[in-house]
């Protein structure tokens, strides 16, 4: 039944912004650099193997004391 | 907490920092510390209207600093509360006239020599040089956060640079906490605000009118007896002073809407 209560809870919206947001401030990076790096982290990868932009996936993570890059690189 | 000096401070202005250093600096007199409280926003004097002691200001900070009267002489003792001081901020002057190295003589002084077991240093908004002549004293913060997106934000870049400054001790005052929305999943909870910004809460002081009704009359909440917010301020003094205060359930008591809601496996 509590499908009947459910709904989407504005807080953890919020909660995953923040935590996004703080990444990149606590990094001090422009979240729009990492799209840009994205871009050319694909030119780079294509020179060797195919690989699609939408499939790519660069994102900031907190670990602890530090902010760690991770990418997400699918080979077809 | 074994930190003297203390600074209240939060990034964003308007989150209750003038209101948690007036109140919990008049908790820690109640529960017999001499205490001093010291407004560092210099140009915006607020500390000493929210007290109710704005007719009592004759010498300021600056005043002091600069040597034109005694330290005594600027300190206005409150009347209401034994061992509670306030050094009231310069309205004419502005931010650069403070200078961080003599403001630390000053909190030193007042610790060492004048015998007050606490310092309570009411930070200006924003992380620019009033924050940092306010955070040059202090061994301990008090992150003044509410749960909401702009607060969180401030507050996280406030505690980087706490810690870049060496500052140790600091914790989290949750203000303007709404019970009702969080348990509708509207706000941030207690737990989500310390896993995001990674402090623990000193205090979690509930929305509540009372408040602005005691800064209209200038009358600090924790000198009356018997308001949510002044029980909370009244308890993150006495953790400052190493008492283990469990933290109340703000909750309401659940009426007919929240049982059925229980009894339907939700909130």
């Amino acid at each position: 039944m509590a499908w009947f209560w459910q709904r989407n809870k504005s807080k953890d919206v919020l909660k995953e912004r923040l935590k996004l947001t703080l990444a990149y401030d606590r990094a001090q990076l422009a979240p729009g650099m990492v799209d840009a790096l994205k871009n050319d982290l694909l030119e780079v990868l294509k020179r060797y193997f195919p690989a699609e932009h939408d499939a790519l996936n660069v994102e900031l993570e907190q670990r602890g004391e530090k902010v760690v890059m991770i990418a997400n690189i699918p080979l077809r | 907490m074994d930190a003297r000096a203390i600074v209240v401070t939060s990034g964003k202005g308007g989150v209750g920092k003038t209101t948690t250093t007036a109140n919990v600096g008049a908790a820690l007199a109640k529960l017999g510390e001499k205490v001093a409280v010291i407004d560092v926003d210099v140009g915006l004097r607020n500390l000493d209207v929210v007290m109710g002691l704005e007719g009592r200001v004759v010498f300021d900070l600056i005043d002091v600093l600069e040597g034109r009267c005694k330290r005594s002489q600027a300190l206005i003792k409150d009347k209401r509360l034994d061992g509670l001081y306030l050094l009231p901020a310069s309205q004419t002057k502005d931010k650069e006239s403070l200078d961080p190295e003599k403001f630390r003589h000053l909190v030193k002084a007042l610790i060492e020599e004048e015998g007050f077991n606490r310092v309570l240093i009411d930070s200006p908004a924003g992380i620019e040089r009033g924050f940092q002549t306010a955070a040059t004293p202090a061994e301990g913060a008090l992150v003044v956060v509410n749960p909401e997106v702009s607060s969180v934000r401030d507050a996280d870049r406030i505690i980087g640079m706490l810690e870049a400054r060496e500052v140790r001790e600091n914790f989290l005052v949750i203000n303007r906490l709404r019970p009702k929305m969080v348990e509708r999943g509207d706000m941030l909870s207690v737990e989500d605000v310390q896993e995001i910004l990674g402090l623990r809460p000193i205090g979690i002081v509930p929305e509540d009118e009372k408040v602005l009704v005691s800064s209209n009359e200038g009358e600090p909440l924790v000198l009356k007896n018997g308001s949510l917010a002044g029980n909370a301020f009244m308890d993150v003094a006495r953790r400052i002073r190493g008492e283990s205060v469990p933290f109340p359930d703000f909750r309401e008591k659940s009426g007919l809407m929240g049982t059925l809601r229980k009894l339907f496996g939700g909130g």
